[in-house]
């Protein structure tokens, strides 16, 4: 069945739209990432003009962490105070990154380091992910005691410590508080919620129980994908409502049976599945950058430079 | 101006001896959710007040054309080992769609000074006759990156010119089908109709059909423009509302 979206302008299957919310929500529940890394470059393959397909996986990325955030919830796995704190970040992070953003615009090269950026930092998280869990599959393979992690002691010697009961964690709140603003900015300038550079960080950085980690990602993710959906759809008027309801259909349904999955799995498992995929599309994203395109010239909007 | 011309064009024709009396299948397409592409029925008939003039038969160019808008065209080049957006121009004035549907091969149909005149030929319909603004502006690529629109809006099922489909009975009645995509924009299409012998011109006619959306898709494109916080806060309200309710199904569901 074709359907017209009306700001994209495009006509598109409406099953596919649904299957694609679908696979990414699934993928959503289970790792707590927004899945915008993924389906982002799904819409522009699909013909999606690029602006829509960023501002619109914003708001679709708002229905499905809102679907998976609530089986968290109900599991008692956010850290609502840890969340907050990200959050504050992250509205900080993501009001710079679109100042970033158009600066980058100006120069006109906005497209090339939105590319780079993806490359650089899911080449960067997928590596250290994969060799991370491979080691802890290792180890508990032999059956040695689980790894301990790090206790970074610097993080420990910083001021206005907080505690966080959920987390069982007492810290400064200088780290999540860098940690949001620095997901804000990659956030507005990648059109992704940031879930795949905050869950590692809070697992790495921060030291927090991988449990309590996918549900307090989604959600911060929740409020600073609104701002950044809002942001668009009051200045760029790219946010396509009858997209965003197809793919949130989809995604609101695979959102939770990726959460059931997600406790059936154990947290070493989810990992490197996680890793694996985050690598596979920094490998897509380098290729399309190193091989010679089919088509050199690309038409864009006037006055877009 | 560019009307004005016409207008003048069609003034300064020689004696109009034959005319179009013109047809449509629909006076307008209209876009709604479940759009996927049409196909207009442009048909007609020749009037004339003195018998068919012997000679070459008549032939009928009918051109179809969306809006026409600039365009910013980029050309990546190799830097640094990976592929980047290095040189750009502005084509001054592209139609965002583009058929042309002859009754015999193109150059029989239609001289060259012809189609200068009348800019039927695609290459012709582009104006880049400035070129003037971008990196790669008058160092002669710029016919590169008209070619280069000729070519993605084609691969797009924009533009086209199909030889030999226009059916002329009798040289005097004629039809061809013109086929829209899906992915059309809104505008103001304009319909030209040539009747040419030997390659010129003898009679144009000029209409248009608009094609719009309507309905659904009409009111969330006004919304979207006109009052863009409304309906930011009702896609996210639909989004929540979306993720609620899942979340709420799945656990009645989990409950039995």
């Amino acid at each position: 069945m074709q359907i017209y979206l009306p700001i994209a302008e495009v006509s598109v299957n409406a099953f596919l739209l649904l299957g694609l919310g679908g696979i990414v929500g699934v993928l959503s529940g289970m790792f707590g990432v927004g899945g915008g890394f993924l389906m982002t470059p799904l819409l522009f393959f699909i013909g999606i003009p690029p602006a829509v397909a960023v501002a619109t996986e914003a708001n679709q990325i708002v229905a499905s962490s809102f679907s998976g955030v609530l089986a968290h919830v109900r599991r008692k796995t956010v850290d609502f105070r840890m969340g907050t704190v990200l959050l504050v970040g992250g509205l900080v992070g993501a009001a710079l990154g679109v100042v970033v953003f158009n600066y980058l615009k100006s120069l006109g090269q906005v497209d090339l380091l939105v590319r780079l950026c993806y490359v650089v930092f899911l080449g960067i998280i997928g590596a250290m992910m994969f060799v991370e869990s491979l080691r802890a599959i290792r180890k508990s393979r032999a059956g040695g005691p689980p790894p301990k992690r790090k206790k970074h002691t610097w993080i420990q010697k910083l001021p206005f410590k907080m505690r966080f009961r959920t987390s069982g964690l007492y810290i400064s709140v200088i780290p999540p508080v860098i940690v949001g603003i620095c997901v804000g900015i990659l956030a507005a300038i990648m059109g992704v919620g940031g879930g795949f550079i905050m869950v590692p960080a809070m697992i790495y950085l921060l030291g927090m129980p991988t449990k309590v980690v996918v549900g307090t990602s989604l959600f911060q993710i929740i409020f600073v994908t609104a701002f950044t959906t809002l942001l668009h759809a009051t200045t760029n008027f790219t946010v396509d409502v009858a997209l965003a309801v197809l793919l949130l259909i989809g995604g609101v349904i695979g959102a939770q049976i990726g959460t059931t999955l997600g406790t059936k799995l154990k947290a070493e498992q989810l990992r490197i599945l996680l890793a694996i995929m985050v690598l596979a599309v920094c490998v897509k994203l380098a290729l399309d950058l190193l091989i010679m395109p089919s088509e050199l010239y690309s038409i864009g909007a006037a006055g877009g430079h | 101006m560019l009307r004005a011309l016409l207008c003048l064009l069609i003034l300064t024709l020689p004696a109009r001896a034959e005319e179009v009396v013109l047809g449509l299948s629909q006076d307008e397409v209209a876009i709604t959710a479940t759009f996927d592409g049409s196909q207009i029925l442009v048909f007609g008939a020749v009037k004339r007040e003195s018998p068919i003039p012997t000679g070459p038969p008549l032939q009928v160019v009918v051109a179809v054309s969306g809006p026409s808008e600039p365009v910013l065209v980029r050309r990546k080049d190799r830097r640094f080992g990976i592929w980047i957006n290095t040189d750009s121009v502005l084509v001054d004035s592209a139609p965002s769609f583009y058929k042309v549907a002859t009754s015999a091969p193109f150059d029989t149909v239609l001289t060259d000074v012809q189609d200068l005149q009348y800019r039927v030929s695609i290459e012709r319909a582009i104006q880049s006759v400035g070129a003037t603004f971008g990196t790669a502006a008058g160092s002669g690529g710029a016919q590169d990156f008209t070619q280069a629109v000729m070519r993605i809006r084609e691969s797009q099922d924009l533009y086209k010119i199909v030889e030999n489909a226009v059916n002329v009975d009798q040289q005097t009645l004629f039809r061809t089908a013109i086929d829209m995509p899906a992915n059309l924009t809104e505008g103001a299409y304009s319909i030209r109709i040539f009747l040419t012998r030997e390659g010129e011109v003898i009679s144009l006619y000029e209409t248009q059909i608009d094609v719009k959306k309507v309905g659904l898709e009409r009111w969330l494109y006004n919304l979207s423009r006109e009052r863009p916080l409304i309906y930011g806060l009702m896609s996210l309200a639909i989004a929540i509302f979306a993720g609620w309710g899942a979340s709420a199904a799945f656990q009645v569901f989990r409950l039995r």
